[in-house]
């Protein structure tokens, strides 16, 4: 299953990708594909501050429905608007088009507590 | 098949109207009025007749169908309780009447039905009061909880979590939330009943309670479940009994002589009260004296007269729950269901029901893998995991039954088993009517080696194929005049 | 099957259950055969007194139940159905629910209803719940208006949730406009309404809506639907969550149930809606077909997060009145609303003239209103029950102060004569 390399992950199977001190945040391919298809997603609004490990947002498939929480503290500074439309997107696309929100990210030592994709890699091989 | 709104034809009417005897009235001032009157439909009674039976013809039902269906306990509705229901004198009874000042000697009857059901419910459960007033399972769930936060609220202790096991039913952790629980679960051991050391663990001062099924979702009577009591009760915790399962025990054990201090019970399982393709249902609820101050208002008493009242002044009540009395015409069809059945036929009910629950277990299991290989109580629970390594899942299994014009057993539930087959003969169902659900149960698995897939187009024989169920979440038509 | 099993007796099926955990007890009396209980509970019924002719309402109306009704929904296929969650053989009770949902809208005139709820009360219950998680917010204003009976009800589930609550009172019969706008602010989810309300009174509710929503507060109003043959909807004047009670809508009386709590809303909303949502959507060969949405909401899935604990609906009552309100159809159901106007403005009249009787006029009713006696009027109440006749409800009961006054409903189903027996037994008694 594919795992950006770049990226940070948490065992909710969420991503977060840093550049300087703002963090694109979404679910990982191993989320969507056990969530199926995706009918509905709850975005957080922009400004919204989040703590490390909060939930800032929810997605729905016909039989389940997950929360997201926030890899990292932080502000919002964007939402990925066109889940709206196409909920989908994150199937599709999860690392990529598929984006939840971005944050300016309030405290970068938070890193520690996240999972590199070789970590992550292994964590899914030990659950799966 | 064309929807009630599309076969209407402007200025055809259903029901007659009588003319007013009191002729034109003055009206409401315009400001007051709806512009547009309501789109209902335009059709004759006979028009109306047709489309509604062509529905029914849509469905599958207990009179047409055996129903499976593990803990939803799907059993014969006899015919005489629609009678009963239908007698004037409860039909068209207010509830309102006895409110008025002498109003109680007016609806003695009622009362009487309302007394009467809780004596039978007490002694046939070992509690000793019982509330008519939840509307359906779920909200006498949620009434015992509120009774029971209520306990602890006057004893000034400091509760957080209710105790669950693993495999519960989603709405106990949407009712202890509901009450400003949290819920903490249980893992179950591998006889798939609760694990005791990981019990022990949980249980702390901050435990208001433990709320089960017993026997449990597995289909397992849990012999420590007077022991756990005792564990519960150590911290001052109430003990929970939720009634899903109770038609597997009648006369043979009684929640309140094993340490159970509160029980709801779903009586569409146990009484055979219609379950209407998703109710209405009742769902009374039994306390014994420790709980008893709190019970919902109004509570029925017997004076000395023998006269029945209705009682407000309980200042510890949790106060109403429901407008009234309960779903009385549900409540009515139990009592009537225990009159006929009397104390040998409750216990027979539970017999059979277990007796037929074995019987499937037995000769399925050699084909399907049980989750847990026990004397079961009145279900059983099995799992496709062989046949899904074939390529043939829960799901599909169900899909062929249908085919079969046999209705699916719950499946994927308890979620604590995998490609979980649960299944719940009932004690109405005969012989026959198992040998013919088990030999197709055998036929799908054989077919699962051979073919399996052929499963994946099933069903062929109903009206419709499998439905676009993300189709559906995505699109949100859920009205015809917004479509 | 025994042998099958592999033990000798049914006895040894219950082994788990150990000899000190065997009943104390189990002494109920012996069964009874099919015609001894009917016998046995028509004679129950008999101390039931029905032969009243009954002005009782409180929310719950003697309206008359077609024939075709109870044919219909007398059918084994609706009535012994299980909740629809196999949509292949399903459809009957999946499409009777969708229209249902759809006649629900048009009666209210809002975008999305739920395939029911228990009962009027714990529907406007959901409904405050619904509004405090769409705001986010914690408090309540709430008409005295609505039915004392259901503000009974939400204050035993809210006690322990942290809700503030403040009631207004009702002024000439009417909303209060002056102190409930004094109590809106940034903290307020919602305002909860009734229309008719309690004391029968109709009201335009737009202005205070409209003030509603310029603070981002909720309007959520119970309704009488039988009043919405004719009288404003709730669509029209704005509000964002409707409840009510359907008994009116073909369901008898039942001693307080089994009733049928309904709901609709604004379609922004419908993610936040308790209760099953019935969908319309294709089969796997492009049919159209119906099925169970949304369900990520509900407790079976979204658990200790679910939008209510709710697991059953009240289905048979819903398609119960769906079949009610395709037999009456768009002109019938006008005109049976009229009627029920008509009547009770006649019984107004008719009561203005007697000596002892004040009946309030200061703003429109529809079929039930307000009336003050010279006498208590549990009294009143009492006499007439002498007479044959159930003569209202006495509003002392839950109003303090007011227990001179009564609320008398007039469904069709009260004929002239009896409206003017009534008016001549009242006077006589008012005059002794």
């Amino acid at each position: 299953m594919e795992i950006i390399d770049h990226y940070l992950y948490t065992k909710e199977h969420e991503w977060i990708n840093i550049e300087e001190n703002q963090g694109t945040i979404g679910i990982s391919e191993y989320a969507q594909s056990s969530l199926g298809d995706i009918t509905f997603v709850e975005l957080p609004a922009a400004d919204d501050e989040f703590d490390q490990a909060a939930q800032f947002a929810s997605v729905e498939s016909v039989k389940a429905a997950s929360d997201i929480y926030s890899p990292m503290s932080g502000k919002i500074i964007e939402v990925n608007e066109d889940l709206v439309e196409e909920p989908e997107l994150i199937n599709k696309s999860a690392y990529e088009n598929g984006w939840i929100a971005k944050i300016k990210l309030a405290d970068l030592s938070e890193t520690e507590d996240l999972m590199t994709a070789d970590d992550y890699r292994k964590f899914l091989e030990s659950i799966v | 098949m064309k929807l009630i709104f599309e076969k209407s034809v402007e200025g055809r009417q259903g029901f007659g109207i009588p003319q007013s005897d009191v002729g034109p009235q003055e009206g409401i001032p315009e400001k007051y009025k709806r512009e547009k009157p309501a789109c209902f439909p335009e059709a004759s009674e006979l028009d109306i007749v047709r489309h509604f039976t062509d529905l029914a013809h849509k469905n599958f039902s207990i009179d047409t169908h055996f129903y499976p269906l593990g803990s939803c306990t799907m059993k014969y509705n006899p015919k005489f309780a629609d009678v009963v229901t239908q007698i004037p004198g409860f039909a068209n009874l207010h509830p309102l009447l006895p409110q008025l000042t002498k109003g109680e000697t007016l609806s003695q009857g009622a009362i009487e039905v309302l007394y009467e059901t809780e004596q039978w419910l007490c002694e046939m459960t070992g509690m000793d009061h019982f509330t008519m007033q939840p509307l359906a399972g779920a909200h006498g769930e949620l009434t015992g909880v509120m009774m029971m936060a209520a306990y602890h609220k006057a004893k000034g202790n400091q509760k957080t979590h209710i105790i669950v096991p693993d495999s519960s039913h989603g709405t106990n952790p949407a009712t202890a939330a509901i009450a400003g629980y949290n819920i903490v679960a249980v893992p179950s051991d591998e006889n798939g009943v609760m694990n005791m050391e990981e019990l022990a663990k949980r249980i702390t001062d901050e435990t208001a309670g433990l709320m089960l099924t017993c026997p449990n979702t597995h289909g397992i009577f849990n012999s420590n479940i007077d022991k756990i009591a005792k564990m519960i009760h150590a911290v001052d915790g109430i003990m929970y009994y939720d009634g899903a399962n109770l038609n597997a025990i009648l006369g043979r054990c009684r929640p309140g002589d094993i340490g159970f201090d509160v029980i709801h019970i779903n009586v569409h399982k146990t009484f055979a009260t219609p379950h209407g393709g998703g109710g209405p249902g009742a769902g009374p609820v039994g306390v014994t004296k420790k709980l008893e101050p709190y019970l919902p208002i109004s509570r029925v008493v017997k004076h000395e007269n023998g006269q029945f009242g209705l009682d407000y002044d309980y200042p510890h009540s949790i106060g109403y729950v429901a407008p009234f009395y309960g779903n009385f015409g549900i409540i009515l069809r139990a009592y009537a269901y225990m009159l006929m059945l009397g104390q040998e036929g409750l216990k027979q009910t539970s017999n059979h029901a277990v007796l037929n629950a074995n019987y499937i277990k037995e000769r399925l299991k050699e084909h399907y893998a049980l989750a847990y290989d026990h004397i079961c109580m009145h279900e059983s629970v099995f799992s496709a995991s062989l046949q899904a390594q074939r390529g043939v899942h829960a799901i599909d299994i169900a899909k062929f039954l249908i085919d079969k014009n046999i209705h699916p057993p719950t499946i994927y539930f308890p979620l604590t088993v995998k490609e979980a087959i649960m299944i719940e003969p009932t004690e109405t169902e005969s012989k026959e009517t198992l040998d013919e659900f088990i030999e197709t149960m055998i036929e799908a698995d054989s077919l699962s080696k051979t073919d399996p897939d052929s499963f994946h187009n099933c069903p062929q024989s109903t009206p419709i194929n499998r439905p676009d169920e993300v189709k559906a979440a995505k699109e949100m038509n859920t009205n015809y005049f917004a479509s | 099957m025994l042998k099958v099993i592999g033990v000798n007796t049914i006895d040894d099926l219950f082994a788990d259950i150990q000899p000190h955990q065997k009943p104390k007890s189990f002494d109920l009396p012996n069964g009874l055969s099919e015609f001894e209980v009917i016998e046995k509970i028509k004679r129950i019924a008999e101390k039931n007194t029905t032969n009243l002719i009954s002005f009782l309402g409180g929310g719950y109306y003697d309206h008359y139940v077609p024939a075709a009704v109870t044919a219909l929904i007398s059918r084994g296929e609706f009535s012994t159905a299980y909740t629809p969650y196999q949509p292949e053989c399903s459809q009957g009770t999946l499409q009777a629910l969708y229209e249902y949902q759809s006649a629900i809208c048009t009666l209210t005139e809002m975008d999305v209803a739920n395939a029911s709820l228990y009962d009027g009360g714990t529907a406007l219950y959901e409904a405050i719940m619904m509004a405090i998680r769409i705001t986010r917010r914690k408090k309540i204003v709430m008409d005295g208006g609505v039915s004392p009976i259901y503000r009974k009800i939400i204050h035993s589930y809210t006690n322990n949730l942290n809700i503030e609550f403040k009631e207004t009172p009702v002024v000439h019969g009417q909303s209060d406009r002056d102190q409930i706008n004094n109590l809106l602010d940034k903290d307020t989810a919602a305002i909860i309404l009734q229309n008719p309300n309690f004391f029968g009174t109709i009201d335009d509710h737009s202005d205070i809506i409209q003030k509603a929503h310029e603070q981002g507060i909720l309007v959520i109003e119970s309704v009488y639907p039988v009043s919405l043959g004719i009288v404003k909807t709730p669509g029209e004047m704005g509000v964002d969550i409707v409840t009510g009670e359907g008994q009116s809508l073909g369901l008898p009386l039942n001693f307080g149930g089994p009733y049928l709590g309904f709901m609709s809303t604004r379609k922004k909303y419908i993610r936040k809606m308790p209760g099953r949502i019935v969908g319309k959507t294709i089969d796997s060969s492009g049919k159209s077909c119906f099925v169970n949405t949304l369900q990520a909401r509900e407790q079976h899935i979204r658990r200790e997060k679910a939008t209510s604990n709710i697991c059953t609906n009240v289905s048979l009552c819903a398609v119960q009145s769906l079949i009610y309100m395709s037999l009456l159809g768009k002109q019938g159901f006008v005109n049976l609303s009229q009627l029920n106007l008509d009547k009770a403005e006649f019984m107004r009249k008719t009561l203005e003239t007697i000596e002892g009787v004040e009946v309030k006029r200061s703003s429109p009713t529809f079929n039930e209103f307000t009336v003050r006696l010279a006498k208590e009027a549990s009294v009143v109440i009492n006499a007439m029950i002498e007479k044959g006749f159930a003569a209202g409800f006495p509003l002392g009961r839950y109003y303090k102060g007011m227990e001179n006054y009564m609320i008398v409903a007039v469904t069709e189903k009260r004929t002239k004569e009896e409206i003017l027996k009534y008016a001549e037994c009242l006077k006589e008694i008012l005059s002794q």
